[in-house]
């Protein structure tokens, strides 16, 4: 891409005279796109936290066969609230917190289209965390029976059957919702519109590009699910019968809507990720990104694709043959656009010049064990080998390679990348790495026995489980807090580089390319205040 | 070599078994020609997707190893293939993909399918299974027996309070014969959530789904005990909920069959006599331990408020019967032959039989704390259903 910059606005912020209100205040009413975008990160983080202590608590009672810690109840509602807080307020408010920092300084604009929107979209996350979360305090107090304790699913009947648990996590997801597409609307405006003069959407970053699908795909899921969520409210409380055959309804009908958002939502946890990918690639490499079109294209692909897929995370519940024979192919086929990422990945960094700092460290780590997760849902797609997989712990060791290697250690890169940018610091590289090398490794020692455990018939989501299975869960149980652990490196590192630490220039990488490397590290209040110029 | 040695009794201290052979790598045996057919399906799959990982990436370290600043690589500036041969290059791994796709992994997975789901030519029988909170129900229609299905594992040993046995969590108090040769077509509903059916040695696994019935089949070649569990997450025990079946030769399953019918034949023909209250309190104790006390407690204490308490509840000391003998809504009666829609209590009225459920109401009023000193007749029961 030629860049040309007409101004360097270095100066920006202090010579208006806005006066902004301190304290509490600034954070509430602030509608700068970059408080904005630290305020999701901050939450982002201290979610992950809080998703990552429930699952801890989970390992451990699965340290050994019998029930030792918590009874069956409770440990229903840790997995399904461990994963709706690690989806929709760590990964998915750790992306946005990135949109917002992020694509104002890569397209050349002043701030994102619609500031007040902006704000709102986050401060929308908060009750909802709290609507999620509540339940367990009431149930300290005698009220309710904990939080929702059908898994992040909501499976029908099941859901119907529960306590106010369920309630309150639909009411948050709806909040959670309406944060998502108000802050997909706010992306899309903002791409479309405020791009630098000459910045045609074949020249957009493609970490925009990568928000932008995303931000398709949650515009047109979200609706589908806050759907489901309230006609299981009205099934619950006014007497509906939309997932209840003895009124005409069907069961399936819920999962088939679920999925219907919760495929497309595995893609739009990644795109962001993979729009990241090249940028810290190509920077390390020292050389251009590979194939921009084709991804570009890929990720339009894999996006059209991911709404058409959904009923492959269902194929036990009896499908018609052709119904089965259609969804494992078309599965099968989203092999294809994503094989090109890779594909492109790889020949990004094929005879470049690589360095290996912390940011390049977690994307080659990303690239291995997101490969894993790509290459394993490949073979579920598989309707017949599907049958001993599905519901297994092998699909557990499946996404959780696609969610935390391809989606957090994807965030964990690009908070590596740009953190020296918005703070004006570097981090510890020696912290980082020690951070990369501790998570890489008890990752893997968590999650691959989860496959063999699988394979050998343990099902998810049980609390207790027979004598065969105790090896390979001990061995997870201690990786997973050695992995607990790491992430308190990755939290003081960061807290490190915010507090202080060697100055970092504007450009950071030696190798970087793009509009934010010419903006001061770290940028001014306004970022560009007078739009560069695309050749 | 001699630092390893050293280094041994502090493996051994680390890993509780280490024994290589204690580790299940892969399916358990397969017993069905579909569990047969998944496992190789599986073996080929796995196959190909390890020589993809180690290609890809023995590329890309190759790549890391040799491109390196550090060892004075010159960056290269290309952006995308250049020329026919470049461009070939591009394009082969991508036809590879798309034969591996749909041909070398799609044609296997289609013949498999096809057979899987071929649940109803020449099907020898029919087995059919309930999933209900928490607890499997087996009817045979052609032979009419029909029986339940809990786990046996002491709860003793789930609380650690005692030595866990060999088959922990995957033993039960009635297992499923089933003939070994014959082809069973499984049919699956369940009363109140979604459960799934999972024998992972017979490679079948499918869901049962409140108010709609599903079907799979299988054919067991050869003669054992296999253990499997509910796959889907179904509420607060959905991990003390296993299926095991005995395979075994048709003479043995016929011999089966018959105590079983024997047995039933016994149970309903106890409908028609009049019972002492004694004997239907003893006999409730026996149905209340195994149907009720997993939600309502051993004492009756129940959970609230998922599972009200049964000891002094309104419903349990309420009025037995409307004055002409009928059943009176939302009574005791109605709770447990009905069921309550929208909660855990489901209707009791299909698995249990006349003396069972006179036996429960009988004990539940008279006993936990409750003393209502009435009590109901199975025959009384059976006029009512």
């Amino acid at each position: 891409m030629n860049i040309a910059t007409t101004t360097v606005p270095g100066h920006a912020g202090e010579h208006h005279g806005e006066h902004y209100p301190g304290g509490i205040l600034r954070w509430l009413t602030t509608t700068n796109h970059k408080d904005i975008g630290t305020m999701y990160l901050t939450f982002a983080l201290i979610m992950f936290f809080v998703g990552g202590g429930m699952i801890l608590a989970v390992r451990a009672e699965l340290w050994q066969p019998g029930l030792q810690l918590m009874q069956p109840e409770f440990f229903n509602q840790l997995i399904g609230i461990h994963a709706l807080v690690m989806i929709f307020a760590a990964l998915m408010p750790a992306a946005t917190g990135f949109a917002n920092w992020q694509i104002p300084l890569m397209i050349g604009a002043p701030d994102m289209a619609l500031p007040r929107v902006n704000n709102w979209g986050f401060w929308l996350l908060p009750p909802a965390a709290i609507l999620l979360t509540l339940p367990f305090v009431l149930a300290l107090f005698g009220i309710g029976d904990g939080a929702l304790a059908t898994g992040w699913t909501f499976y029908a009947p099941l859901s119907v059957q529960g306590g106010l648990g369920v309630d309150f996590a639909i009411f948050a997801v709806h909040i959670l919702g309406v944060s998502s597409i108000l802050g997909s609307i706010n992306i899309i405006v903002t791409i479309f519109n405020m791009r630098a003069p000459g910045m045609t959407m074949m020249k957009l970053p493609l970490f925009a590009w990568g928000w932008l699908i995303t931000a398709f795909l949650l515009i047109a899921t979200i609706p589908v699910l806050a759907g489901a969520v309230t006609m299981l409210l009205t099934d619950r409380h006014f007497g509906t019968h939309f997932f209840n055959a003895a009124g005409g309804g069907d069961p399936i009908l819920f999962q088939h809507l679920f999925w219907f958002f919760g495929h497309p939502e595995v893609y739009i946890l990644l795109l962001p990720i993979w729009g990241l990918m090249p940028h810290v690639l190509s920077t390390f490499s020292r050389k251009p990104i590979y194939g921009y079109k084709a991804q570009v294209w890929g990720f339009i692909g894999i996006g059209a694709l991911s709404v058409v897929v959904w009923a492959h995370h269902f194929f036990t519940v009896g499908m018609p043959v052709p119904a089965l024979i259609y969804f494992m192919f078309s599965t099968m086929l989203i092999s294809l656009p994503l094989a090109v990422l890779f594909f492109c990945w790889i020949a990004t960094m094929w005879k470049g010049a690589m360095s290996f700092e912390t940011p390049m460290l977690f994307a080659t780590g990303f690239i291995v064990l997101f490969g894993i997760a790509g290459l394993t849902g490949l073979v579920l797609a598989d309707v017949a080998a599907d049958a001993q997989y599905h519901h297994s712990y092998f699909v557990v060791a499946h996404f959780h390679y696609a969610l935390f290697a391809g989606g957090i250690m994807g965030v964990m890169t690009g908070v590596y990348y740009w953190l020296p940018k918005w703070t004006g610091h570097m981090y510890s590289e020696t912290l980082g790495k020690w951070h990369f090398w501790l998570t890489v490794v008890s990752f893997n020692l968590t999650f691959l026995p989860q496959f063999f455990l699988g394979l050998a018939g343990m099902p998810r989501r049980i609390p207790d489980y027979a004598l065969q299975f105790t090896e390979f869960n001990m061995i997870s149980t201690v990786a997973a807090f050695a992995l607990g652990l790491s992430q308190l490196l990755f939290a003081y590192n960061i807290w490190k580089c915010v507090k202080g630490g060697p100055k970092a220039s504007d450009k950071v990488w030696e190798g970087a390319e793009g509009l934010e490397w010419q903006l001061p590290s770290p940028p001014p209040h306004h970022s560009w205040e007078t739009q560069p110029v695309i050749k | 070599m001699k630092n390893l040695v050293r280094l041994a009794p502090l493996f051994a201290a680390l890993s509780p078994l280490p024994a290589l052979a204690d580790y299940k790598w892969n399916f358990p045996e397969p017993v069905t020609p579909v569990a047969r057919d998944t496992l190789n399906i599986h073996n080929e799959f796995m196959l190909i997707i390890t020589i993809l990982f180690v290609v890809v990436f023995a590329i890309m370290i190759y790549s890391m190893v040799k491109h390196r600043k550090s060892v004075g690589h010159q960056p290269a500036k290309f952006t995308g293939p250049t020329g026919r041969i470049q461009w070939f290059w591009a394009i082969v791994p991508f036809a590879i993909l798309l034969f591996i796709d749909f041909v070398l992994m799609g044609i296997p997975a289609v013949h498999a399918i096809i057979d899987m789901e071929d649940t109803k030519t020449r099907a020898d029988m029919v087995l059919k299974v309930t999933g209900m909170q928490w607890k499997w129900q087996y009817e045979y229609p052609e032979a009419g027996v029909k029986f339940i299905s809990t786990m046996s594992t002491p709860r003793e040993q789930i609380e650690n309070k005692a030595a866990k046995g060999e088959h922990y969590l995957l033993e039960v108090d009635n297992p499923v014969y089933l003939p070994v040769g014959k082809k069973v077509r499984v049919l699956l509903t369940a009363t109140d959530v979604i459960h799934t059916w999972w024998v992972p040695q017979f490679g079948v696994k499918r869901d049962a789904i409140p108010g709609f019935l599903r079907e799979t089949w299988v054919k067991i070649e050869k003669p054992g005990i296999y253990r499997g569990q509910c796959a889907e997450l179904c509420g607060k025990d959905h991990g003390y909920m296993p299926v095991v079946v005995h395979a075994v030769p048709e003479p043995e399953y016929l011999a089966w069959l018959d105590t079983k019918k024997a047995e039933q034949a016994a149970a309903a023909g106890g409908a028609d006599r009049a019972w002492s209250k004694d004997e239907l309190l003893a006999k409730g104790k026996d149905v209340y331990e195994k149907q009720c006390s997993v939600c309502h407690q051993p004492e009756g204490q129940g959970m609230p408020p998922a599972f009200p308490a049964l000891k002094g509840s309104k419903i349990v000391t309420g009025p037995l019967l409307s004055p002409e003998g009928r059943i009176i809504a939302d009574s005791h009666v109605d709770r447990v032959l009905n069921g309550k829609a929208g909660t855990a209590m489901q209707a009791f009225k299909g698995t249990l039989n006349d003396v069972e459920l006179a036996a429960v109401i009988t004990f539940e009023r008279n006993a936990l704390g409750n003393s209502k000193g009435d009590m109901i007749q199975p025959a009384q029961i059976k006029s009512l259903r």
